[in-house]
């Protein structure tokens, strides 16, 4: 039985992994170390409520101190691990050494950035990845502002709704063909193309951002197209990369993620790694999959196996998106698909699409149709 | 500050006192009460943090919106006359002595 596990990571996998950890019975010691000086809290809400204002900080950290003393997690929220060092079995942080008996990586991802030339000296450029960049935001979404957002991705498409109901004008700009593209097919992105046209974002697909030039507080930014666009602030939701330097440094196998088997353990027996910063095999490919659900359920496989339960990880892939008044809830993965369908639902804002190969269903995007969605799951047995 | 006492998967039960202003999901989940996962943090989105509730709390409680009746119908434990969403339910004194299920999943 190990008695001291330390995770790397006070977010969302690294808060499932301790919890889980005790419900299970560990009775040892639990040290998180987390970078951002902040409890773990949730994400999503950064780019929706939280945002617009209807959501305050302390409801984002859904546990309170009792739940951490009464549980015995040791959270250090600002005290960053900057070395492993493998062969004595301690992590390297800010301030210490301490030393484990297994360790879990829980390291999360961050934005990708614009490339440095392109945004040398400017400073209303933002990032979303964490509450201090939510806050930073926050007061460029009022009336009377206007927004570029770049990327045309989930992360892109709340930032957008949430400054549209703050009264900002908004145009949001895409590179590939349209938005959604690497995520979803054709019918979804229509309905959302839709639905941001109808509440008066400006949507620009097929075209890249070329250059950012500064002029007092504004930023005027031209489009491959040709067009330039003024702004007060510009968002930037381009993907995430995740965070692997600390395992690639150990000598950890890194390929786009930390990379890790069914059961979460890293090229190193000791070393367990789960949410945002994995990758893993899943139907004979390497993938990464960034959502809650999977970093809550990865890390506690990953807090039963280190007890030992030798329970293999099959990813339950699901996820949802609020913009407007639109709940999307996404099962399943559409990886490979050669066929979708649209089919209407309950209500005239509802849509649901499914995804094919040959005949079996892959997965649905159910657009406010929440019955759909759960059918589905049930039919993916997810 | 209301009571409330979860009825565990395990047959156990446990009193908390809850903050007025969260939902009984926040509750559950910082006083480390299993069988709530919360995956979709409150979002109406998952269903994971299902709980019955009794029926006198149930007549009390804002109606079931249709979205929530919808993901009702799909829970992991059947569902039953006072299933309900707990990340929907707001703390107020209504729910003050109220006893609250949380079901084994099926
Ligand atoms: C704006 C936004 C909206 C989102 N919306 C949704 C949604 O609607 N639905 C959904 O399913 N998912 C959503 N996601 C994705 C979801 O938040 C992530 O998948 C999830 O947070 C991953 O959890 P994680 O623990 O792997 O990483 P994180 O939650 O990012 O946590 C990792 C933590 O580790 C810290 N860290 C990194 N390196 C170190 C180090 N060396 N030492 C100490 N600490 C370190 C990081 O700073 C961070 O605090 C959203 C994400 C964002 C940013
Ligand atoms: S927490 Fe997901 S539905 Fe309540």
């Amino acid at each position: 039985m190990p008695r001291r596990i330390v995770i790397v990571g006070a977010g969302q996998a690294g808060l499932a992994a301790a919890a889980k950890l005790r419900q299970a019975g560990f009775a040892g010691s639990i040290t998180m170390l987390g970078d951002e000086g902040l409890m773990p809290y949730q994400r999503p809400p950064l780019s929706k409520a939280y945002l617009l204002g209807k959501l305050e900080a302390d409801r984002l950290s859904y546990r309170n101190e009792e739940f951490y003393r009464h549980e015995e997690i040791e959270v250090a929220p600002g005290e960053a691990a900057v070395e492993i060092d493998r062969a004595a079995g301690e992590v390297v942080t800010t301030l210490r050494r301490i030393s484990y008996d297994h360790l879990v990586l829980a390291t999360g991802a961050r934005p990708i950035e614009l490339p440095a030339p392109m945004a040398a000296g400017i400073s209303n450029i933002f990032y979303l990845r964490n509450r201090a960049d939510a806050d930073r935001l926050r007061p460029s979404l009022k009336q009377g502002a206007r927004l570029l957002v770049v990327g045309g991705g989930y992360v892109g498409l709340e930032v957008a709704a949430a400054a549209r109901q703050a009264g900002a004008s908004v145009t949001l700009v895409e590179m590939a063909p349209r938005i959604l593209n690497r995520v979803a097919a054709e019918p979804t992105a229509a309905y959302f193309r839709n639905l941001h046209s109808a509440k008066g974002v400006e949507i620009r697909e097929g075209t890249g951002l070329t250059e950012l030039t500064v002029d007092g507080a504004r930023v005027t930014a031209s489009l491959a197209d040709g067009s330039r666009h003024s702004a007060d602030a510009v968002v930037v939701g381009i993907g995430v990369r995740p965070n692997a330097s600390l395992a690639m440094q150990a000598g950890l196998a890194v390929e786009g993620g930390i990379v890790v088997d069914a059961f979460g353990r890293t090229t190193d027996p000791h070393i367990w790694a789960a949410g945002d910063c994995t990758t893993f095999e899943y139907d004979g490919e390497m993938i990464r999959i960034e959502s809650v659900p999977h970093a809550i359920d990865q890390a506690e496989h990953v807090a039963r196996n280190v007890l030992g339960a030798g329970r293999a990880y099959r990813p339950r892939p699901w996820f949802w998106s609020d913009q407007f008044d639109t709940k999307l809830q996404i099962a399943g993965l559409n990886r490979g698909y050669d066929r979708v369908q649209s089919a209407g639902g309950p209500a005239e804002s509802s849509m649901t699409i499914s995804y094919f190969l040959g005949e079996r269903l892959l997965a649905v995007d159910c657009l406010n149709d929440a019955r759909s969605f759960m059918q589905a799951k049930r039919q993916l047995g997810l | 500050m209301p009571k409330i006492t979860f009825a565990l998967p395990d047959g156990k039960e446990r009193t908390c006192s809850a903050n007025e202003g969260l939902s009984l999901m926040e509750v559950a989940l910082q006083n480390a009460l299993p069988g709530i996962i919360a995956e979709c943090n409150g979002s109406a989105a998952c269903a994971t943090c299902h709980v019955i509730v009794e029926d006198a709390l149930a007549a009390m409680l804002d109606p079931i919106s249709e979205h929530e009746n919808d993901m009702l119908e799909f829970t992991a434990a059947a569902r039953q006359p006072g299933s309900r969403l707990s990340c929907q339910i707001r703390v107020d004194d209504r729910l003050d002595g109220a006893i609250v299920r949380i079901p084994a999943e099926a």
